[in-house]
């Protein structure tokens, strides 16, 4: 039989692509926030030169593949499986011919693809055509790191929502829990400010949770900055980690579940 | 008469979130971590340097508090206007047009989020904290700006929200567009303008009148020179300029509503 896996790629890819408009409109948000965070971060900056490791280029390379990274990895959720268990199709989800988290992440792949090339690639073209911008100095590698580092984050990224979702088996309505994850995520990913800026023990305990490996890991690839291969470990250990522990849960959610009606 | 409709109206809005209590207190912790990201933003950038844009940490903290209470207290207001879209999209705006209400105090009352209240309050903290350490002389004419500013502020943010969400009358989608402009005035309000290039600046904080919800406030309040040599009565003129913002976004709100055709068939 055909693996359905691919075709649940294509399908995340072209799902998103119905919606240009819907895209475009993103993209010129992520642009106007970028320029915002930059002129911050460039303040900051400009007054030494260098601040933890960033001169201007470098930060301004963060600034512009965080804001097209977030919806690479699609950093806030949009609940629909939550949406799902609550409205309880989801016991239709969990009885087609398929691993249901492992479907879920294909798709979720395909759209990662589709948000590279529109909602990546043109914030960081724009940031690079009008501000000082950090390009890698070894190209080959660093793109190629970059790419896996990213397929990471998206998985580290859909790990996380997916638990999340799957909460709202107990709770019934998971908004509350994914709105102080989606206000938390942004600063502790690395998403406003550099994770190099923060104080070394505070940056210490960030590094104990998943979520630099969402944005700071893939722009540090990028900006080629020391340490890579331990960064890449969090990555892949958080990756696999979540997707454990996410099968764990979905296992006892599925043992409580009780579909209705004949 | 209309009154009496709007004060029911809000009074069940707000019953019916208190139904949840668990809920709503995770709802109102989620805002105020919202508000709080800045903040951590600015503690951890002073970490590196001393100043920004020209304003040491307790400066910048006395325009982020206010700019916080503001923003908290607009959103409050008319934040429910980011559901334009899917008010005309479903066609459900036709009715608001039947109803002998005005159609944005219908939109403003459809619901009443008092979990905003979250980010006020960290607006609120951080400013009562700061007024000691930020130096500001405690005379009548600064404690009446630290009253008034944050309320002309919301006046201020909410004018601007009204503005650019009525962008969706013409654009499908528009709430993103929307957001670049009401979410970027929380960002944009919290620190000083001298921090943003002259571009930015023309667009983000003067042409969107930005600059007026705390920068300007903040000036008189520690009795400082504009850094950017700007005319001195600009830090008393908020009031004037909400005043002509409102006309603005009126204007704006009218001029869409009047060309809405209606999305059903």
């Amino acid at each position: 039989m055909l693996s359905p896996y691919p075709l649940l790629v294509r399908a995340g890819y072209r799902r998103r692509s119905v919606y240009l408009t819907a895209s475009l409109a993103g993209l010129f948000t992520n642009t106007v926030f970028g320029l915002l965070r930059v002129a911050v971060l460039l303040a900051v900056v400009a007054q030494t030169g260098s601040t933890a490791g960033y001169d201007a280029g470098a930060v301004s390379a963060f600034v512009w593949l965080g804001q097209g990274l977030i919806a690479v990895v699609m950093l806030w959720g949009d609940g629909e499986l939550s949406e799902r268990v609550r409205s309880g199709d989801i016991a239709i989800d969990l009885s087609r011919p398929w691993d249901l988290q492992l479907a879920l992440l294909a798709g979720d792949l395909g759209r990662a693809g589709h948000a590279v090339l529109f909602r990546l690639a043109p914030p960081v073209a724009f940031g690079a055509l009008v501000l000082p911008f950090r390009w890698p100095t070894d190209p080959v590698p660093t793109i190629l790191l970059f790419t896996a580092s990213t397929v990471l984050a998206v998985v580290v990224s859909f790990a996380l929502r997916f638990l999340l979702d799957l909460s709202t088996f107990w709770l019934l309505d998971s908004r509350g829990v994914r709105s102080v994850y989606n206000g938390l995520g942004g600063v502790l990913a690395g998403l406003t400010v550099p994770l190099a800026f923060f104080p070394d023990a505070l940056r210490g305990l960030l590094y104990a949770t998943p979520f630099p490996a969402i944005l700071q890991t893939p722009i540090d690839v990028f900006t080629e900055r020391d340490g890579l291969a331990a960064l890449l470990a969090h990555q892949l250990l958080w990756a696999v980690a979540l997707l454990a522990l996410g099968r764990l849960v979905l296992a006892r959610a599925t043992r409580k579940l009780v579909v209705q009606g004949g | 008469m209309a009154e009496g409709v709007y004060r029911r109206i809000v009074a069940s809005r707000v019953r019916s979130q208190l139904a949840y209590p668990t809920s709503f207190a995770l709802d109102c912790l989620a805002q105020a971590i919202g508000q709080a990201l800045e903040l951590v933003v600015i503690l951890v950038v002073f970490g590196r340097v001393r100043s920004l844009g020209g304003f040491d940490r307790e400066e910048v903290l006395l325009m982020y508090g206010l700019a916080g209470i503001a923003f908290g207290l607009a959103d409050l207001a008319v934040g429910q206007l980011d559901d334009l879209p899917r008010w005309i999209r479903t066609g459900e705006f036709d009715v608001l047009l039947a109803r002998p209400l005005g159609t944005l105090t219908q939109l403003a009352t459809s619901d009443l989020q008092l979990r905003r209240l979250g980010r006020v309050a960290v607006g609120l903290v951080v400013l009562v904290a700061v007024i000691t350490g930020a130096g500001i002389e405690p005379t009548p004419l600064n404690l009446a700006l630290l009253v008034v500013t944050p309320l002309v502020g919301t006046v201020l943010i909410s004018a601007i929200w009204v503005a650019t969400c009525a962008v969706s009358f013409w654009v499908v989608d528009g709430k993103e567009v929307a957001n670049a402009f009401t979410y970027g005035s929380s960002l944009t309000t919290s620190y000083p303008v001298t921090v943003f290039g002259p571009w930015l600046r023309r667009v983000f904080c003067f042409a969107v009148p930005s600059a007026f919800v705390a920068y300007f406030p903040a000036l008189a309040l520690l009795d400082r020179p504009d850094p950017l040599g700007l005319p001195h009565a600009l830090r008393y003129a908020s009031p004037l300029v909400a005043v002509v913002a409102v006309a603005v976004a009126a204007l704006v709100w009218r001029t869409a509503v009047r060309r809405y055709q209606g999305a059903g068939s």
